[in-house]
């Protein structure tokens, strides 16, 4: 076991823990401050992850393309796209609700294609890359079309609506109604999405690869890697999750247009980096990023339960945050290295 | 020991943030339960423009303590994700009544789902939304095809009473298209083209700005040198669409006879209204931001077991400086123009 291997996997522990702590803090001090107004309710926990379903996944995505020192910032245009290919699909082509989102997930199969050959194999920065592919995804999505598109298909509304509920847990409000934590099944998708990239990550060869080139893409190439094609993979396999996660936000909204998910892709990197994972690469997890999605709902549900407070509040506590977690990787980084040179 | 030494401070540091974060919200969390109060959540669209911030105010005045609400508001910041967040908060808050200000007309029908399942009435205001009808209690909003309505009428009622006999070339500066208002706004003005026999030189989108409005009129000018009307559907677009008849060395104002071209706005925001008071812009017809009064009684109507008219309007002034008409009449209703000098303008509260 090299020096390297032992130190990364001591930060992504600690890294993590911390996330874990903040997440669990936070919430509690929620049921605390908000207890009487029902902060303590399982739907506001479930309502994290329906609201925040489709960043989850795009989040879990770029936890894998930050690990392997990449960045993808397209994401938020590409789900703009996503959406509105969907509704043009569906609602102008008469498409069905299934043949439409496979011809998504397709197109974001080649979507992510194009941009990892650029980056794998022109050598391109992926700043540079993905940014092109921002404004090229914005302006397709308004080419498109410039008006709302609303979807009523009635089979992607009845799967976006089919409401899970949980037999037990209900409270009783004050209108009388008995209701019963639910979830929708795009929760259920954004999990299963986080669970399999967890285990391809940390168990299979293309997984331990990705960390090794984050890690040190030199010594990867030296180690027998074949590192153009891991990078190649990634993108691709990125451009295929953004595309599942932007099935998922339309699900949750239902209507597209091109202005759709602005600024989405800063939420995600938000995510991913409260969530423990090194802008430098080779460090991450996706629990992590699923965690620091969570951490961004808590905020938001805080300053909605407070009620009085501007919602701009949600952006400055994520710069907490954020500049929190950064100073913490980095005295992390100064401090394994002192270790490793005595 | 240097490792313990370093986590030790590090979970300080957290600890000192975390405690400083929750510390805003404790204070003002507290007897916010109060059973007395009626709770009223309210999603607004954003802060985007004077109009907004107006509407934003005037809900929030009529909706005070003092008053026996509890109002929990929520700025979406102009994103649709987020005004679906707040009313599933909303619902988990259990609150009386939810009030949306809606960014866009589509993708309702899940959240207001969920909101009558919990049994929340919803009041929707401004605009529309395509969800079904049961979702929600009523809607108010401004009758923007009527505002249009009255614009052209008192174009006609003008140009009458002006004696004017010559052509009408006039040009529709549209707003966003698909936003509500604009359909609404271009509807009467094409009916009204039609049925008083203008002359319509162009119709493009102005997208609500002043940069765009005076670049969509700047290359309107140079197809078309005989503008005598521009009907702007905001007065954003009239500022642009004023710089770019001046920049074009033509002349804005009330005397069509003389070559001046005359400017049709809505929204009466100050700015429009100090423009109309100038006289540049001939009539300004209101767009009523001012909800809160109306949405109050509205809630108290249901507290007490009342029941709402689904669609509702709120009603709209027209304001002019040029004494010429007084009221127009708009499919057998007699609306009436008022006169606008400047301490009716210092009175408006936005």
């Amino acid at each position: 076991m090299s020096f390297k291997e032992l130190k990364t996997f001591d930060i992504n522990k600690s890294l993590i823990s911390i996330t874990i702590l903040l997440f669990f803090i936070m919430y509690g001090a929620g049921m605390l401050i908000f207890g009487r107004q029902g902060f303590a309710k399982p739907q506001v926990f479930l309502n994290l992850f329906i609201n925040n379903a489709g960043l989850i996944v795009i989040s879990a995505s770029m936890t894998m393309v930050m690990i392997i020192g990449g960045i993808d910032i397209s994401v938020g245009a590409l789900v703009a796209m996503d959406c509105m290919i969907l509704g043009d699909l569906m609602m102008n082509r008469g498409w069905s609700a299934w043949s439409s989102m496979l011809a998504v997930v397709i197109l974001g199969i080649i979507y992510g294609l194009t941009q990892g050959f650029m980056i794998a194999y022109l050598k391109i920065q992926p700043f540079a890359v993905t940014l092109a592919g921002m404004f090229f995804c914005r302006g397709m999505a308004a080419v498109i079309s410039s008006e709302v598109i609303s979807i009523t298909n009635e089979s992607f509304v009845n799967i976006s609506q089919l409401r899970i509920s949980l037999p037990l847990l209900g409270t009783l409000n004050k209108h009388g109604k008995m209701i019963y934590p639910f979830i929708y099944p795009s929760v259920i998708v954004a999990f299963a999405v986080v669970v399999l990239m967890f285990l391809m990550l940390r168990y299979t060869k293309f997984g331990r690869a990705v960390y090794a080139i984050g890690g040190n893409e030199n010594a990867a190439m030296f180690m027998g890697l074949n590192v153009r094609r891991i990078k190649l993979l990634t993108y691709t396999l990125d451009g295929f999750l953004v595309s599942v996660g932007g099935i998922l936000f339309c699900m949750n909204t239902m209507s597209c247009f091109s202005d759709q998910a602005k600024g989405l892709e800063m939420d995600a990197i938000a995510g991913t980096v409260i969530g423990g994972t090194l802008l430098s690469g080779g460090v991450g997890n996706v629990f992590g990023s699923l965690l620091g999605c969570m951490i961004r709902g808590t905020a938001e549900s805080f300053i909605s339960f407070n009620g009085s407070l501007s919602s701009w509040w949600v952006k400055i506590t994520t710069a907490v945050l954020l500049s929190f977690f950064i100073i913490i990787q980095s005295c992390m980084l100064i401090f394994n290295n002192r270790k490793i040179s005595c | 020991m240097k490792t313990r030494a370093l986590a030790a401070g590090l979970w300080g540091l957290l600890a000192i943030i975390l405690l400083s974060a929750c510390g805003a919200p404790a204070e003002t969390g507290e007897g916010v339960s109060d059973d007395s109060l009626i709770t009223v959540g309210f999603s607004q669209v954003g802060a985007e423009s004077d109009w907004r911030t107006s509407c934003t105010n005037s809900v929030m005045e009529a909706f005070s303590e003092e008053n026996g609400f509890n109002l929990i508001f929520s700025d979406a910041q102009q994103k649709q994700e987020n005004q679906i967040k707040a009313v599933r908060d909303f619902i988990s808050q259990d609150v009386d009544y939810i009030i949306i200000d809606p960014i866009t007309e589509s993708g309702w029908d899940q959240s207001l789902k969920e909101a009558s399942d919990a049994g929340i009435p919803v009041i929707l205001v401004d605009r529309a939304v395509d969800a079904d009808e049961s979702l929600y209690t009523a809607a108010i909003g401004s009758d923007f095809e009527l505002e249009g309505k009255k614009a052209c009428a008192y174009l006609k009622a003008y140009l009458d009473k002006m004696s004017y006999k010559g052509e009408v070339n006039i040009v529709d500066i549209q707003g966003t298209i698909g936003a509500s208002a604009t359909i609404g706004r271009s509807k009467a003005f094409d009916d009204a083209a039609k049925k008083y026999g203008w002359n319509v030189l162009a119709q493009e989108t102005g997208e609500f700005t002043q940069a765009k409005g005076q670049e969509v009129m700047e290359s309107i000018l140079k197809r078309h040198d005989n503008v005598n009307v521009v009907y702007c559907e905001n007065d954003n677009e009239a500022f642009g669409v004023r710089d770019a008849i001046e920049s074009a060395g033509k002349k804005v104002g009330n005397n069509i006879e003389k070559g001046e071209i005359i400017l049709l706005s809505f929204d009466t925001t100050r700015a429009g209204l100090t423009e109309t008071l100038n006289g540049t812009i001939l009539v300004n017809t209101e767009c009523n931001p001012l909800y809160g009064e109306r949405l109050a009684s509205m809630v108290k109507t249901l507290e007490e077991g009342g029941t709402l008219e689904k669609h509702t309007y709120i009603d709209e002034d027209q304001y002019s400086a040029n004494e010429l008409v007084k009221s127009v009449t708009v499919d057998g209703k007699t609306y009436p123009v008022t006169i606008l000098t400047q301490e009716i303008l210092d009175e408006r509260p936005y």
